[in-house]
């Protein structure tokens, strides 16, 4: 009984999470508005960390919304609050090939998801960690111990890129510096 | 059973946790304008009531029978959520805030803490970080220049001390070994020399000058330099909207102190085991006041840094001192 009432809300929680991620994924695509736009991307990135601690994985969950919510979307949101938003309000384009060529994409997507979900080909490795054992060692524990260990190589690579986007970063606005002058 | 006693145990703590920092923050605008008051040989809000006890409440009715305006050239929408942005990561940030050990109450141990999740401080960091959108937003949305230059000057001054906040905690985890915020101050028991301040003590300092700012308080209260900017991002709101703000402002002094005890003064330890038959929710409490009371002395004794100042201070001083403390404290831990 009480199994069951603990399935029916997750069950529950899961649809409410998934409608608001996909309504919040069609809003950021339709809004005329760059900076609604932005918002409703928030949304939808909070309702996939929801998503993931509905499957346990709280550590990846939180990253989720400290990087992608709170650090990538607020950079996007200054872009796009300093830029005049009603140019493009105004001049009324209608961007009838990239609705036609995204459209189309779109719906090659669509089909790829609905034939994986059908015929179930999509399986994926099961991994040694569940969640039971995920949930003993902590989870920032076990995210940490594979990173570390199995996965150092790529990680450091990663670090390295980082730094060379940075170092990119400065030198091409010191150029324009330079320029100027 | 089992389930509908979790329920009813986590609703009534957020209630009560809910009620107790609302009460704070009423008495915490009271406190502030009553230790100003003295620190500059006034005597502060002493009409309403004894002491001017009843002070809050009646700035709350104030608040609530003013006009309630919304700009002709605001973003409707945006103007009205961003307050409720503030308030409600302020609050959100005590879900995971250890009030006290356990308790057993009518045969069942209770926690004093409402979530007691894996990944603690992350998630004060990430709410923390969502509470800007809500700065952000209200000074754009309101369509005035004073607001967004107001709000552009906040967000940038939080990401940049949001960098050095987070390197200084990294050593008393590293101590700790744990995200768990219970498990970090049972790792501080048995006595006042176990307490992180004393083995980060750089990172304590740290930890409050990137709170200061992280709250854009005196020093750091460029964001809303009244003589230059008329009020900052907050300049559009009226009514209960501005109260919201103001109230968030609050809840969150209290979190960052709250954080501030829980990582680095013991959390709800006594400072002497021989001390421990007090309840730990009253040695929380006390130190608790203590931060708070640090936070509003500094007001009046510091004046207000220029913009450039503090970008300067946060980057080339506090970046550089944030991640030595970080390597010595990994080095000193790999030695030994």
């Amino acid at each position: 009984m009480a199994e069951n009432v603990v399935m029916l809300f997750q069950w529950l929680v899961f649809l409410g999470i998934a409608l608001v991620c996909i309504f919040a994924s069609i809003m950021v695509i339709s809004n005329k508005n760059p900076v609604h736009c932005a918002l409703w991307m928030v949304l939808t990135f909070l309702a996939t960390a929801g998503l993931y601690v509905m499957l346990h994985s709280q550590f990846i969950a939180i990253v989720q919304v400290i990087v992608y919510a709170g650090a990538i979307m607020m950079l996007i949101l200054f872009v796009v609050m300093l830029l005049d938003l009603e140019v493009e309000l105004r001049s009324r384009l209608k961007f009838l090939y990239s609705k036609a060529i995204g459209g189309f994409f779109a719906v090659l997507l669509m089909l790829g998801i609905f034939y994986a979900v059908i015929t179930r080909v999509l399986k994926g490795n099961v991994g040694s960690f569940t969640p039971e054992k995920v949930s003993a060692m902590g989870n920032v524990k076990a995210v940490g111990k594979v990173l570390f260990t199995d996965y150092l190589f790529p990680f450091e690579v990663a670090s390295i890129l980082l730094v060379v986007g940075i170092v990119g970063a400065v030198i091409m606005s010191k150029r324009r510096e330079a320029r100027k002058e | 059973m089992e389930l509908v006693y979790f329920l009813i145990e986590v609703v009534v703590k957020s209630i009560v946790v809910f009620a107790c920092l609302m009460l704070t923050v009423a008495y915490l605008t009271w406190a502030e304008r009553k230790i100003l008051g003295h620190v500059q040989v006034r005597y502060g809000p002493n009409r309403v009531g004894p002491f001017g006890l009843l002070q809050p409440f009646a700035d709350g009715i104030k608040a609530f029978f003013k006009e309630d305006l919304i700009p002709g050239r605001a973003d409707k929408v945006c103007f009205v959520i961003a307050p409720m942005i503030v308030i409600v990561s302020a609050i959100s940030l005590f879900a995971v805030i250890p009030f006290g050990n356990k308790l057993v109450l009518l045969g069942r141990e209770i926690k004093l803490v409402i979530a007691d999740v894996d990944i603690g401080i992350l998630y004060i960091f990430g709410l923390a970080s969502l509470g800007e959108y809500g700065v952000v937003l209200g000074g754009w949305s309101s369509g005035n220049k004073y607001g967004l230059t107001g709000a552009l000057r906040a967000a940038a001054m939080m990401i940049s001390y949001e960098v050095a906040l987070g390197l200084s905690i990294i050593g008393v985890l590293m101590i700790s070994q744990t995200l768990r915020l219970t498990d970090i101050v049972l790792g501080q028991g048995g006595g006042f020399w176990h307490w992180n301040v004393f083995l980060q003590p750089v990172a304590f300092v740290l930890y409050m000058v990137c709170g200061l700012a992280e709250l854009s308080r005196t020093p750091f209260d460029m964001p809303e330099a009244e003589s230059e900017l008329a009020c900052g991002f907050n300049i559009e709101y009226s009514s209960m909207k501005f109260a919201l703000f103001f109230m968030g402002e609050y809840a969150h002094m209290v979190a960052v102190c709250a954080v501030s005890v829980t990582l680095f003064l013991g959390g709800w330890q006594p400072p002497i085991p021989a001390l421990s038959f007090i309840p730990g929710v009253v040695w929380f409490l006390i130190k608790l006041v203590a931060l708070i009371f640090f936070c509003i002395w500094e007001r009046g004794t510091f004046p207000r840094l220029r913009y450039d100042q503090i970008m300067y201070f946060g980057w080339k001083f506090l970046f550089p001192l944030a991640l030595i403390n970080l390597v010595v404290t990994a080095i000193v831990l790999a030695i030994r």
